[in-house]
């Protein structure tokens, strides 16, 4: 068994971390659903990760499962829109699957319950240009590396950031069949999902959480010995410095730097 | 662009405080919330009726609050969703205990927050299922969009499913009556100007002095097509037929029309509409049994109308002529 405390404080730290990453992205995510949307995903990721942040930290609790669910909470009634329940209602429901802890099983099942979700409610499939095209290849590379492969949770968890930057970049040259996006058809191809991109940055985060505060929890809990953290982690966040739309778009599309976590505004 | 607002961040707060004001004996507002309420909700011994959506499509949804419509309508920002927190707060409050019915109009934002609502208060143990409505016909339900847009005809909806709740239905045949109009009903619209909505304070879309859009949503989003300015009997044939197609009714069915203005547009150019539309019933066969004509869901200030035909049936007519007394619409005996 785990130290209930240690759970918590990660789970506050991961909070912060997804907050800070999508507080430095908010600019380069709203530019990235003007081109395809309505303009509000960074602002609007913003705000309920700032919440979430505030509402963490006043919580009295600190089991993972039950802050998980506050999270969740918390941004579905700060962010509304098609955002607000698909990133915070699925939180809300996945975060039961913690009600043990932070193991290793125990996060691949979050996740799993987390992106079923997400396809339930947003009823999108892989190569419908959406969330799911990042969020799918990332659960099933961490389900596989763990199941499978036996790496343990860091290592995993590298391999599905990793994952999820190719659904990203996969998701430029489709075109958008759910969400907003879809009715501009074809004039969606080219265009990076913001809704991606921001799965992508919460990975990231996450993983940069795990590579520097979670080394116990986690590690007691999985079966595997030490962590051989370096190569796996060390490629996934830091790779991957040019997905911009390959054509540039006529509604001026994003610029293509904001891959760099600490580049834009603060 | 001139608009009676304040600060544009505060008009749909405000403008809830103003029903309030105007109709303090049947209205409340949930405290904290973007929600108005019955006063009197929630109504022992009857299922609660609720809808919501983003606002600037006033009457929409707050002025259907009353007896024998709405028990309680949230009202998220100008043509935003309410959030799902703000909906799991009406439905809890109009819950009396049989049940409650939410009315959803098919915007991808509006679904997934009820979806979300009715998990958490489903935690709380209340009985809430939903119907969305889908009428708007110049949306093709395909691969390519996420369905028909829930538009006018959802006022239907509320005034089927309130008076079948208000005679003492069960949430199941309360939800069989509104599954009932929604199958039966379709709407399309035009736009002869662009809205302007507080916060951008200019027209969301361009449009030409002699050009119109045909097949237009309620949230300023731009039609299925762009076409020449024409007289108003031809834009209501466009849109008659294009409803009469989708609806495919047999020679002699009664149905109900609302010539529905978006906001901007004259009653006196609403009901030059309305006599070509009940010409155009007379010319298929179809009994005009009711024929509505008014602001009954906008677009802000947008220019035009869209036009409904539902096809009735002796339950359906009962409960529309049922009494409903509210801001907007009011039946009597």
């Amino acid at each position: 068994m785990t130290d209930e405390i240690d759970q918590g404080a990660a789970v506050e730290a991961a909070v912060q971390a997804v907050a800070d990453r999508l507080a430095d992205e908010k600019r380069y995510l709203t530019d990235l659903d003007s081109a395809i949307g309505d303009a509000d995903h960074g602002a609007n990721m913003n705000r309920g990760m700032q919440a979430a942040v505030e509402a963490v930290a006043d919580a009295d609790e600190d089991d993972p499962a039950t802050l998980v669910q506050l999270v969740g909470r918390t941004i579905v009634s700060e962010v509304g829109g098609a955002a607000g329940p698909l990133y915070g209602g699925s939180a809300m429901i996945a975060s039961k699957e913690l009600a043990d802890g932070i193991t290793a099983e125990s996060t691949v099942a979050f996740g799993e319950a987390f992106l079923e979700k997400v396809q339930d409610r947003g009823g999108a499939n892989v190569g419908d240009k959406t969330m799911v095209d990042a969020l799918t290849p990332a659960v099933h590379t961490y389900k596989k590396s763990i199941e499978q492969d036996d790496l343990p949770p860091l290592a995993a968890l590298a391999k599905a950031v990793d994952a999820a930057h190719r659904g990203v970049d996969y998701t430029v040259p489709i075109r958008a069949s759910k969400g907003r996006a879809s009715y501009l058809g074809w004039r969606s191809v080219g265009h990076q999902d913001p809704g991606a991109t921001s799965t992508l940055y919460i990975l990231e985060a996450l993983l940069g959480v795990a590579e520097e505060h979670l080394e116990g929890p986690v590690e007691e809990d999985a079966t595997s010995p030490r962590v051989p953290d370096e190569e796996p982690a060390g490629d996934g966040p830091a790779a991957g410095g040019e997905n911009g739309p390959p054509e540039g778009g006529e509604n001026g599309g994003p610029s293509s730097e904001a891959d760099d976590s600490e580049a834009d505004e603060g | 662009m001139k608009k009676l607002i304040n600060d544009p961040a505060d008009v749909v707060d405000e403008m809830l405080d103003g029903m309030v004001a105007a109709y303090p004996d049947s209205l409340r507002r949930l405290e904290g919330n973007e929600v108005l309420v019955r006063a009197d909700a929630p109504v022992d011994g009857k299922v609660g009726v609720v809808s919501g959506g983003g606002s600037g499509h006033e009457p929409t949804h707050a002025g259907y609050l009353g007896e024998g419509m709405l028990d309680g309508a949230a009202a998220g920002e100008i043509f935003t969703s309410p959030t799902a927190d703000q909906l799991e707060a009406m439905i809890e409050e109009c819950d009396a205990g049989e049940g409650v019915l939410s009315v959803v109009k098919n915007y991808e934002g509006d679904v997934m927050n009820f979806d979300t609502a009715a998990e958490m208060v489903e935690m709380e143990d209340v009985d809430v299922r939903q119907v969305v409505v889908d009428d708007d016909v110049a949306v093709e339900d395909s691969l390519y969009t996420s369905g028909r847009r829930g538009v006018c005809g959802t006022i239907l909806v509320h005034k089927v499913a309130g008076a079948a709740a208000a005679r003492g239905d069960d949430l199941d045949t309360v939800v069989e009556h509104a599954e009932g109009v929604i199958d039966n009903v379709g709407t399309m619209g035009t736009a002869l100007t662009s809205c302007v909505t507080p916060e951008k304070g200019e027209p969301t879309f361009d449009l030409g002095e002699d050009e119109i859009e045909l097949g237009i949503g309620i949230h300023g989003e731009p039609g299925t097509e762009r076409v020449d300015m024409m007289p108003a009997d031809d834009v209501a044939d466009h849109l008659t037929e294009a409803v009469l197609e989708d609806l495919d009714l047999d020679a002699g069915t009664e149905v109900l029309t609302i010539v529905n203005g978006m906001g901007g547009t004259p009653l006196s150019e609403l009901f030059v509409v309305e006599r070509r539309v009940d010409e155009l019933m007379d010319e298929h066969d179809l009994e005009v049994w009711d024929a509505w004509v008014g602001d009954y869901m906008t677009s802000l200030d947008m220019e035009g109308c869209s036009i409904t035909v539902c096809a009735l049936d002796e339950e359906r007519k009962e409960l529309l002529a049922a009494p409903a007394d509210t801001p907007a619409l009011t039946v009597r005996d």
